[in-house]
């Protein structure tokens, strides 16, 4: 019962408390008319260099647009606390540390499926790629289990931002690798094949795929395959996440550094 | 020395300190420097691989040359639109306004400081691009080339002055900044033609001066004539100047009759 509310309430209370300052002055611009320009941005490179069709690079940076504000703001859950000086406090707590940083997570997870849905919907207005109706629930779970993974990753960020201190930048430069590697604009068979490897362990790679496939009409059952390989490196992303949490928090203790700014 | 003589030698003077101390500050940061000088790389790689994938040499080059515009406005747009704001907190401000030196000239030189430093992000695109993409660095007009690059950055400085004093008053400025990103490499045919975008949009593209910038850049690479886009893209840059001055001038004498200076 107590895992239970520290995952809904804690996780709620935290989210509002370590995001108060994105009103909607910052949110609309940040979060959902730049991750548009990204996309018209793209499409109209596509059309100059004649690779595939606008509905490819909407997708791809549709979904590439949830990956901005999930790493952002799993990075934000510690070096938000440590600004704010409550990470101490936290820490000190005896609450568990699964459904403390997973609480923390969902709203991110959520957040993340609402800016990708949103780039979805309103860029295929923006380029008129047409998505038919029957095809917006299983691109909603695709966009969620892609918000997943790369909250998975965020939350090793968020790790690591116990040891270095630069999470932002962190985030910008996985953003960036998602960006040119994950096949959101240069399709897969493109890339130079070590390349590729790497894609594979990425979030973001199997659920553009999938989602391709899902707007050219393919059955939900077809895609299962990706979506199970996207939801296993978002389960991967988080245990690891957490088990590097759990030995940093222990590391910082011993050096007391776990709020030196 | 008359009044004149004295004003014109310490004008460039002073914008020259100023500009040389704000280059100084913003090199410091290592972290920040690596970024901008990575972040308009990724976007300039995804380019890259896509035009690649085409087979065009040309619209390789095409797009290489604009990529290496990417970065200067990557570091103008979001640090410009804040620059009132960052002096504000790190209270400078009310310092800067009191100087015995135009606000214009001091705000001008901190914008073509930010400007500046994106020329780093121009070098390691255009290593990037010969080293990995095979760009090809041939330039037929070297001294046009550099001229166009000069200009360009002086242009692109000013448009983050304009920026920098008519979101004053938006809280979060940053955000302004950040957002128009995206839109101005795309409008001003850094990586796509002018001629692709609809055709509402292109008068937009033509008031910008980074389109004529980068397209004397082009014109030197390719040995025609650059001299008139120079132009262009310089007396642009120069009315952009002059509006900032001159709406720069309006809300500092708001903000000290109402002695709102100093806030957040």
């Amino acid at each position: 019962m107590s895992a239970i509310r520290i995952f809904w309430i804690g996780g709620l209370i935290s989210f509002r408390a370590l995001f108060h300052w994105l009103n909607p002055w910052i949110y609309v611009p940040t979060l959902l008319v730049a991750p548009l320009f990204q996309i018209l941005l793209f499409v109209y490179v596509g059309r100059a260099a004649r690779i595939e069709s606008d509905s490819f690079f909407l997708i791809g940076n549709a979904l590439q647009g949830a990956a901005v504000p999930c790493l952002f703001a799993m990075g934000h859950t510690i070096a938000g606390e440590r600004f704010t000086q409550t990470l101490g406090l936290l820490l000190t707590t005896p609450a568990s540390r699964v459904p403390l940083f997973l609480g923390r997570a969902a709203p991110v997870v959520a957040n993340g499926w609402i800016v990708s849905m949103f780039g979805l919907g309103v860029g295929g207005v923006l380029v008129g790629v047409d998505i038919p109706p029957d095809r917006w629930v299983p691109l909603a779970l695709v966009v969620a289990l892609a918000s997943a993974s790369c909250t998975g990753l965020g939350l090793i960020n968020a790790a690591l931002g116990l040891k270095v201190r630069q999470t932002a930048t962190f985030s910008n430069i996985i953003v960036g690798i998602l960006l040119v590697v994950c096949g959101v604009n240069v399709p897969l068979a493109a890339l130079p094949t070590w390349l590729r490897a790497v894609s594979e362990w990425l979030p973001l790679t199997h659920a553009v795929e999938a989602a391709r496939l899902l707007a050219d009409g393919d059955t939900l059952r077809s895609v299962v395959p990706l979506l199970g390989r996207e939801a296993g490196l978002a389960a991967g992303f988080i245990v690891v996440g957490l088990v590097i949490l759990r030995a940093f928090e222990r590391s910082s203790r011993r050096t007391a550094s776990l709020e030196r700014q | 020395m008359s009044r004149w003589g004295r004003t014109a030698r310490r004008i460039p003077r002073q914008f020259a300190v100023v500009w040389w101390l704000q280059l100084k500050m913003l090199a410091a940061d290592a972290f920040s420097g690596i970024l901008q000088i990575v972040w308009p790389l990724f976007f300039a790689t995804t380019a890259f691989l896509m035009f690649r994938i085409s087979g065009d040499h040309e619209l390789v080059f095409y797009a290489g040359l604009g990529a290496t515009v990417m970065g200067i406005w990557s570091s103008v747009a979001a640090s410009s639109s804040s620059a009132l704001q960052r002096e504000r907190w790190l209270g400078t401000l009310e310092l800067i306004v009191s100087a015995p030196m135009p606000f214009a000239l001091v705000l001008s030189s901190i914008t073509t400081a930010m400007a500046t430093i994106g020329l780093y992000s121009m070098v390691a695109t255009l290593i990037w691009g010969w080293l990995v993409f095979g760009m090809s660095l041939h330039i037929v007009q070297p001294i046009a080339f550099g001229c166009a690059v000069v200009v360009l950055v002086f242009a692109i400085a000013m448009i983050g002055f304009l920026l920098s004093v008519t979101v004053v008053r938006y809280r979060s400025a940053w955000a302004i900044g950040s957002l128009l990103e995206c839109p101005v490499w795309l409008l001003c045919g850094l990586l796509v033609p002018v001629a692709l975008l609809p055709v509402w949009v292109r008068p937009l593209s033509y008031v910008l001066p980074p389109t004529w910038g980068v397209r004397a850049m082009r014109e030197a690479a390719s040995g025609t004539s650059p001299w008139v886009s120079l132009l262009v893209c310089a007396v642009l840059g120069g009315a952009y100047a002059l509006m900032a001055a001159l709406i720069g001038r309006s809300l500092l004498k708001s903000a000290r009759r109402q002695a709102t200076l100093a806030l957040t």
